[in-house]
Order: structure tokens, then sequence, then C-alpha cells
């Protein structure tokens, strides 16, 4: 016989069955069942083998702490692995299958590991796999990762979503039981804004399976009045199915809320879970407590139960556990059950109490066997009864089903997540959390109380004190002061003389000899035996076996579980979902995308896209019948050489710089001089980091006496900002001078070539002649007659003349179209960062390739630029250190091949003529390489020993990836127009 | 670190919003300090376990540099204040 569904009774709605599969098999249950609930009730008890030993396993407990039941939900994208089935919500569709088992879970072949298992005893992996140490990899582990294990994770996407958000509120109360209730009712009544959070699925906590009177109640009305009030209060929210995770700094909890985990028909624009962040000014932990097991032989066999469970499946389910139950008990909690079970007209076998001075108070059926313990539970794939010692005396008993209680456990996990340590109470028989830390309390059970109506009273006292404490006055507790009548007794914390294995870590398979041997091998220090036997480490984090863990290693070590002391508790209390932590941040939304103003004009122009960070940037613009990129990057490049192009130079960081020391302050940002740049002129500055080196470069115009336009590369545009942030509000916040960044209000435009000019002069109004305009010229300008008013720059990239033109973003694409149409008859086209590079390169001019955080300014030939004259600027006092002017640091430097038939590639090593590579012979490397179509040859930038005295030396370019010696030659970094004739053209 | 940082600009914020630079402790020598002075400037960082004043952004808030003072172990802060304001009220 096997558990079974009682005709009437519990909380479940009869009158709405679910249809439901395990393992392939339909099944069906009704509303109010939780997968494991429905599994009893359909007598399906084994549900998983073992991670070991593949023993069989049946549901143990009824709640967070289930060890056995983890079970794969799903199918396809949805398949969630190792969930636990007692806090899974039944619902119509859903599919479950045991794990860790094959061909099934009835007859595992697996099982054959239970006879390997003197070999797999507590340290076996560091012991009986050491040598040879090849077989580790190859032979061992494979075969450990195959016969032991979890559920299996799809491969497939997840279709659903999931989000994160904030909450606030005065007091947080965690857990719905008895003094979460009475807290949250207290603190509700006294208008503080309250949210009561409980991981099931209904709120009520032990109330939802009690069955005595609660202060002179029943407790299911109690429970329908009290959340009936709450319910109606605008200042309490109520989070259901919704479990706080973690307790972290500055009183913010982690919690995660399944909201749509009970239905097989997901709505998509909803998420199916939700990460909240709860900022609370107070919290109550009333988080309840954990029955612990007992530890004798066989006490994993499916049948074999935690007495609170059974209670709870019996009262709120209505699922008997077997046709005869026994109860080994070392509390009061295993009579309750025995009451329960007798009401529902189910037979109690025998009440085994190890207590000597047992139960006077027993009413019932069931005959007591008063000192006397369970030495081994007896079945296979299921319990078929039990081998007791009753004062020394073996006795066999048979029954379907076992309840066990060894005492309860205060669940304290939140209450240790800041470092504090739980201390242990000879009086409560327990580790307590300290009852009162800055920001939390414990309440209830979770603080050490027995009996309901004091776990009444203390969460109301306990919410009464806290909200005191931040101010509300004449707060009134919602229950009146109890005694806690619970008595608490002395743990039994193992059965001598068991032959079956007598299991304390039930999911990781360790038992009782584990532990013995980690003592007797030295490991007996908590935190050593836990790692030697991996108790207390899979997923259920020991919650059911650590206390009794430490109980067993104090016994062996003949010392009190003070001394052994805990384990350290950290986040998260019960596993997470990887899609609720990633929650919003996948797919497209794994990071923003930037776009530039110009980017459905360059979208128009049948740009291809080039990642940059978060940006779109144009690459190079195809024509029809080209069919490499080279082909379409050498033609924009000639033709901006040959007539003129336009190209989108958005991305570039603008910062906008204000005040009367705007230029004091760009003279100690940059190393070049600043103070004396006119009005209406541009300048190219080079920022250093305070230890010398490069760190970004761009040009910056003085628009106004006290108004300058910053430009910085793409890259680092947010760093720069931040940067001189930075130098004006800490270092010098006596400077007047602001910031604003306009990189996304301004569409840039570069147009370069020998027409730029006579293209240009058609939209702007002022005259931009070189007499007018000259070189490096800066200024506002009137567009199109006057329409619109912009910014034009010559600067140059390319080496052309060139002007950047910058509008408002949103007449980007117009003044595009229009630059277009303007140079239609000058032969203008539109190019890409590509052709940019090349022709970048072809003049010599460096980027972050070359700036890579390693090269001061002589190192590129910027020696002249850094000032002497200046006092004081960012990286001055440390540029003249020994290192940073010795004379063979690699400096920029052209190369080209020897044979222009030949090529290199960029990160290629420059050795002399002849030598082989080494550490000792590398000269320097390769920065930049293209093909240039005005050379006809692959051109380099090198940053080479002595680089500059050098040009004219042939050396040998190596790339050991490719195995290739290319013969090259050094030159000038600038190919192409050194005498600059076409820049000022 | 804590999960909320009193910006004096904007209030409680989530710690997501700001950007921690490091040490507050150490002022920008005179160009001519010496060698050991900027060496120490540049390179130099305690790591104290406790008290400790470091420089924090508040990169997705009101963009001032703060200085904020907190326990490296308690994750506790004691103070926020602004940059700026540093020199008069240390
Ligand atoms: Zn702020």
């Amino acid at each position: 016989m096997t558990s079974y569904r009682l005709s009437k009774g519990g909380r479940i709605d009869r009158a709405k069955p679910l249809d439901f599969s395990f393992d392939g098999k339909p099944m069906q249950g009704f509303a109010g069942d939780t997968l494991a609930s429905a599994l009893l009730a359909n007598g399906r008890q084994l549900v998983g083998r073992s991670f070991k030993y593949h023993r069989p396993r049946g549901i143990l407990t009824a709640g967070a702490a289930e060890p056995n039941a983890l079970v794969t939900i799903g199918e396809g994208g949805r398949t969630e692995a190792n969930t636990r089935a007692t806090l899974v919500e039944l619902y119509s569709g859903l599919t479950a299958k045991s794990q860790n088992r094959w061909p099934s879970v009835d007859f595992d072949l697996g099982a054959v590991n239970s006879l390997l298992s003197p070999f797999l005893s507590a340290g076996f992996y560091y012991k009986t796999f050491m040598w040879p140490a090849a077989f580790w990899e190859k032979v061992y582990e494979p075969i450990i990762r195959k016969a032991a294990g979890l559920g299996r994770a799809t491969y497939q996407p997840d279709p659903d979503s999931y989000e994160k958000c904030w909450a606030h509120c005065d007091l947080l109360v965690i857990g719905a039981g008895p003094s979460g209730l009475a807290a949250a009712l207290t603190a509700g009544r006294a208008g503080a804004r309250v949210i009561l959070a409980d991981e099931g699925f209904e709120p009520g906590g032990s109330l939802l399976s009690e069955t005595a009177p609660v202060v002179g109640k029943s407790a299911g009305d109690l429970l329908a009045q009290t959340l009936a009030e709450l319910s109606d209060m605008p200042n309490v929210r109520i989070f259901s199915r919704t479990t706080v995770f973690g307790w972290y700094d500055g009183n913010v909890f982690g919690a995660v809320e399944s909201v749509q985990k009970n239905t097989a028909t997901v709505n998509p624009n909803r998420p199916v879970e939700r990460i909240w962040r709860i900022a609370a000014k107070q919290a109550i932990l009333a988080s309840g407590a954990e029955e612990r097991p007992l530890v004798f032989g066989g006490n994993d066999i499916p049948g074999v139960m935690m007495a609170g469970a059974m209670r709870s499946y019996l009262n709120r389910q209505a699922v008997a556990p077997g046709k005869s139950t026994i109860i080994f008990t070392n509390d009061a909690s295993g009579y309750a059950t025995a009451a329960d079970l007798e009401a529902a007209g189910l037979d109690v076998a025998v009440i085994i109490d190890s207590r000597p001075d047992a139960a006077r108070t027993w009413s019932g059926k069931a005959r007591i066997l008063p000192g006397a313990v369970v030495v081994d539970a007896n079945g296979g794939r299921h319990v078929k009864g039990v081998t007791i010692l009753n004062n020394g005396r073996p006795e066999t008993i048979s029954a379907d089903a076992l309840g066990m209680s060894g005492g309860w456990s205060p669940i304290i996990h939140l209450a240790c997540h800041r470092g504090a340590k739980p201390a242990w109470s000879d009086a409560k028989a327990a580790f307590l959390a300290p009852e009162i830390q800055e920001g939390l309390t414990m309440a209830g059970a979770a603080a050490g109380i027995g009996s309901i109506d004091a776990c009444l009273a203390d969460g109301a006292e306990k919410a009464a004190s806290a909200l005191q404490a931040f101010g509300y006055s004449n707060v009134i507790a919602a229950f009146a002061t109890a005694k806690d009548t619970a008595t608490v007794s002395k743990p039994l914390w193992r059965i001598h003389g068991s032959k079956g294995k007598a299991f304390v870590d039930y999911q990781n398979d360790v038992h009782l000899k584990d532990l013995g041997l980690a003592v007797s091998e030295g490991y007996g220090h908590v935190e050593l035996a836990k790692r030697y036997t991996t108790n207390g480490m899979a997923t259920d984090q020991g919650k059911l076996s650590n206390i009794n863990a430490i109980g067993i290693l104090a016994e062996a070590r003949k010392v009190s579980p003070a001394d052994v002391g805990t384990t350290t508790f950290r986040p998260f209390y019960t596993p997470l979902s990887f899609g609720a932590l990633t929650g919003a941040s996948k797919g497209k939304h794994f990071q923003p995308v930037r776009k530039s103003p110009l980017h459905d004009w360059a979208k128009k122009n049948g740009a291809v896209f080039v990642e940059t960070g978060l940006w779109y940037r144009s690459s190079w613009f195809p024509k029809t019948g080209e069919t490499t990129w080279r082909e379409s990057v050498d033609r924009e490049v000639l033709n901006v050489r040959k007539n003129a192009g336009i190209c989108d130079v958005s991305t570039l960081g603008k910062i906008e710089i204000f005040g009367k020391d705007a230029a004091e302050f760009l003279n100690r940002i940059y190393c070049n001089a600043f103070l004396k740049l006119p009005v209406g002129k541009a300048r190219y500055g080079l920022m250093l980091r305070e230890d010398g080196m490069i760190y970004d470069d761009g040009t910056t115009s003085r628009l106004g006496e006290t108004h300058f336009f910053m430009t910085t590369t793409t890259a680092y545009a947010a760093g720069v900002m931040n940067h001189l942030e930075f130098c004006a509000q800490a270092l010098w916040p006596d400077l007047d001078v602001q910031f604003a960044s306009s990189t996304d209000q301004w569409a840039q435009i570069a147009v370069a070539g020998p027409k730029s000019r006579v293209i240009l002069q058609t939209l702007v109004d002022e005259d931009i002649s070189d007499a007018a305009f000259p070189f490096l010229g800066a200024k506002e300008v009137s567009l199109c007659g006057g329409k619109l008013t912009g910014r034009l720059f010559r600067i140059s990239f390319s080496g052309e003349l060139a002007y950047e033109l910058a509008v408002p973003a949103g007449y980007g694409e117009a003044i595009a179209d229009a630059i277009i149409e303007a140079g239609a008859p000058h032969g203008i086209c539109p190019y890409g960062v590509e052709a940019l590079g090349v022709m970048r390169i072809e003049k010599g001019h460096v980027t972050h390739s070359e700036i890579n955080g390693t090269v001061i300014p002589s190192d590129l030939g910027f020696a002249k630029m850094v000032s002497a004259a200046k006092p004081d600027f960012i990286g001055k006092a440390m540029l003249s250190r020994e290192g940073l002017v010795a004379d063979d640091r690699l400096s920029l430097v052209g190369v080209k091949p020897l044979d222009p038939a030949t090529t290199f590639k960029t990160g290629s090593h420059i050795l002399s003529d002849g030598a082989v590579p080494s550490l000792e012979n590398d000269q320097g490397y390769v920065s930049s390489s293209c093909y240039s179509p005005n050379l006809g040859s692959t051109i380099g930038l090198a940053l080479v020993k002595h680089g500059p005295k050098r040009h004219g030396e042939h050396v040998t370019v190596w790339n050991d990836l490719k195995n290739e010696y290319t013969k090259a030659v050094l030159c000038s970094p600038v190919f192409f127009d050194p005498e600059n004739g076409k820049l000022h053209g | 670190m804590a999960s909320l940082i009193a910006c004096p600009h904007c209030g409680p914020r989530p710690k997501e919003e700001f950007t921690v630079r490091g040490d507050a402790g150490i002022t920008r020598p005179a160009p001519d300090a010496g060698e050991d002075a900027w060496y120490a400037y540049v390179y130099l960082r305690d790591n104290p376990r406790g008290r400790h004043r470091e420089h924090w952004h508040h990169t997705s808030g009101c963009r001032r540099w703060l200085v904020v003072e907190r326990d490296t172990m308690t994750h506790t802060i004691y103070t926020v204040a602004d940059a700026s304001a540093e020199g008069e009220t240390a």
C-alpha cells in the first residue's frame, strides 16, 4: 500500500481537478495541491534517485528544504531542472520528470553505485582518483559525472521574460505564518507601509495544517479573518509565491516572485518571475523552523517522511501517507501527527519515542514505546516496516509509512547573511541568530518559540517595538502576550547500531559513517568536514542536514554543538533561476544600442555597419557590382583623395565646456597649451594620465571667450567626461568650469577631399575660402540661407582639405542629403570608418591602436607638443621618470613590405633583418596596418625601438600565429602627401 | 558595498548608479613635490579593513564626485559629502 487521497477534508478544491503527468504517466490532482501532494495522492512516492548511490528516494518534506523530490518541470525551452516538487503549485498541463535515473526511476542501472559504496566514502575524490593524474580528466571525472548528478539543463532558449523591480516599505515581514501574520497585522493597523512576503502560494504557514485551537479559535478561521483584514488595508501588500532569498547592506532584501510558474499557458506580456529588491526600514524574520530528520538506517527509503510534512499533506491536501503509519519521535510534534492521522480514521501502528519519560498526555489509540528507537527502516523501493530497539530488545514492526521528528531548528539563514554568527542555545537545543540586529528582528519559531499562541504574541510584540523605534507611537500589538507552552527535548543526533546507511545529507548522499570518517581522519572542524564529506553542499545547502551534522560531529568530538559552530550562511536562501537573475538583460536588451543621428541616412545609402562598443558605425558603402569589402573601401579612399567624400563622425564624444576658468582648466587637462587658443580656432589636444601615458586625443575649439567645444575619441567619450568632472570637482573645485555632454545632440559630418570646399560653400552662407576660413578654423555658421545654424570646423583626419560640420541631431539626415546632392556633380561619395582608417594610416595619424596605454607623447612624435612652459598639467610630473625618457622606447615609425605583393598583419612583431624570433631580438610591433590603394601595397604603423632613427632599415615582420616572415622596410609614418599640400589646399 | 548611497544632491540611490574610484585620502602633490611624493600619489594605496574614505562618482545621477566614508568590512556608510566641499569639512 502507498499514499493516497482521502475522500474528504483538506484545503484542496475538489471541484477543480487538474491534469498533469509524471514521467509521461497522466495523473490528476486538485487546485490547492503542490506537485508533491498530487504525486502522493496518486500513490507515487518514489520520485527520484539519489546523487551518488542512486538510491530510490521519496518525498521527505512539504517545503523549501526538500532534498529528494527534485524533478524536471516543463518542456523544450521551458525545461527547469532540479525543481523541488514540494514548492511547485500544481497546474493543469504540468509535465514533470524524475532525474538521475536510467532507464527509469523504478529500475535504475546506476544503483550499481551502491555496490561501489566502499569506494565512494567521504573524501573519495581526494583518495581514490589521485593517480595517474591524466586519468582524472579522461577517465574518472566523466564516469563520475555520468553516474552522479541531477537534472539536465536544456540547450534551447527560454521563451519567457523576467523582470526586476524595487519595492519600499517601513516593515518587511518575511514569512506569513502565525508570527509573520501577527506582525503584519500589528504594523498594518498602525498605518505603516508593510510588505508581507511568503514563499507559498497560500499564506498561513503552520496555520494551514493546524487542527488544534489557536487563541481560542480554529486556526482556519483565524487565518481567514487575518488575511481578510490585511487585504483590506491599502498600506499592506501581500507577496505570495515570493521567497526572500538574501539580506544585503542598507537593509535591502532580495526576493523572487513566481508570477506565472503556476500555469502552462504563459501570458507573453507578463514576466514568469520577478526579482524584487525591497528597501525596508525594518524587517521581521518570521521564517519558522525546520523539523530535523532522525539519523537511522534506511531513513531515506520512500515512505519515510518528516512527521510535520505528513501532517501538512494530511490536513492541507487530504493525503494519507499509507494504510498504517509508524511515528518515530523525539519531540511532541510526532504526537500531533499521530493524533491527526487517527482523527482522519487512519491507523497509527506505534509511536516510538526515544525519550524514556515520554508522552504521558497521549490519549489516542496508538501504543507508545518510550525509550525505544528505530534502528533501521526496512524495505527497498518502499518502506515495509522497521527494526526497533525497545529497551535493548530488537523487534520488528510492519507498516507502510514512517513519520519522524527529531525536534525543530529555527530557520535563521537570512539573519546570518551579513556576518552575524549563530549561537547555540542549550535551553532551546538550537542555534539561534541574534534576536535583534540593526534592521532585522527575529520572531516566532525562527526565534526559537514553539507554541502557535506564543508565536502570534511574539510577532505582534516585535512589530510593535520595531515601529516604535522609528517613530510610530501608540502601536497596539494585535495579539495578547502568551506563554510558550512547547517543551524542548534533548536532541537525538544519531541512532547507534544501524545496519543500513543512515543518511545525514540526503541530497549529497552523506551518511553517518562519512562524518565519522571525517573526524577520525582529522577533518572534524565543521568547515573541513563540510568539504571533506560534501555535507551541506548540495542545492538545498544543508537545510535539513547541517544541524544534525553539527550534532554528530559534536558527539564524535565529545564537545557541545556550541564548540563545533556552524558553517557560513550565504545568499541565496534557495536556488534562483538564471532567468530571474538575468531579468530583462538578454538578447537585444543585453546592452543598449547607440545609433548615430545619421544612422538612417547611412542605411539608405547602403552602409554596412560595424559594432564599436555600443555604437553602430557605417563601415563601408558597397556599390552594385562590388563583391568584396576591399573593393568598396579602395574606391572610397581613391574617390575622397580625387574628388570628395562624406563620412558620419557623430559618434565622437562631444563635450561643451563653459566657465571663466575654462581655458585655464583645459590648460591643465591637456599636455599642450590651450590658454591662449584664440576664439574661432580649433586645436589638436593630447590628454595624459597622471602617470604620463597618453589617455586620449581630439580637437578642442574655442567658440567663445568662456565656451569651448571638446571632441574625444568614440571609445573614451564617457571616460573623458568622468575624468574632466573629477579634475574640476575634486582636484580644482576653485576653478569656474562646467561641462555638458552633447554627443547625442549633434550630428557631425566630415566632408573631405579637394572638392569639399566648393561643395560645402553651396550650403554655408558665410565665405569659407582659405583666406576667410583657414586650416583649424572653428565657428558657428549659418546654413541654407539662414534656415539653420551649425558649427563648422576645418580639421582633417584624412589629410585632405576637409571640414567637419555639426548640426543639431534632428537635422543631420537632411543636411547629409543636401551635401550629397550638392556634391553629386563633383563626384562625392559616402565613405565609412574603414576608408577613414586607411586614410589616417596613410597620413600617419594615430588612434587608440597606437595610444594603447603604454605610450607617452614623444613615442608618437609629439614631444614638441608637451609644454615646458606650463607649471602643471595632468601627467607632467611623471613624464620625467627614467623609463619614460629612455632613448630605446618603442616609437612610432612607418613600415611597408619590400615586395608590394607581400603583406603583413597588425600585431606582427618587428625583428632586425635576419634575426631569429626571441624576446631579446624583439624590436617592436605593428600597431595598425591596411592596404593603401594610393601606394599600391600594404602599409603599417609600428612602435619600434629607436623607430624614428631607423627609417630605411630593412627588417623582418614576423607573425608567429601564421608562421609568416615578411621582408619590410621602416620609413616615415607619413606615407602620403608628407608636405601637407592637400590639407592646406 | 552598501546597496544604497545617500547622495547629498539626489538622496538615497542604488549603488549601481555610482562608480568607485578609490582612496580619497590622497592629495595631488605640487608639480615639484618630487619623485617620491608623486610615486606615492599615483601608485600607492592603503587597503584598510574598517573605515575608509573613497571617491565615488554619481555617474548615472547628478554626476557629482562624492567622498564616501564607509567600513570596508561591514559596508556601513558613515558619511557622504560632495568632493568639492571636502576641503571645508575634512
Ligand atoms: Zn547625486
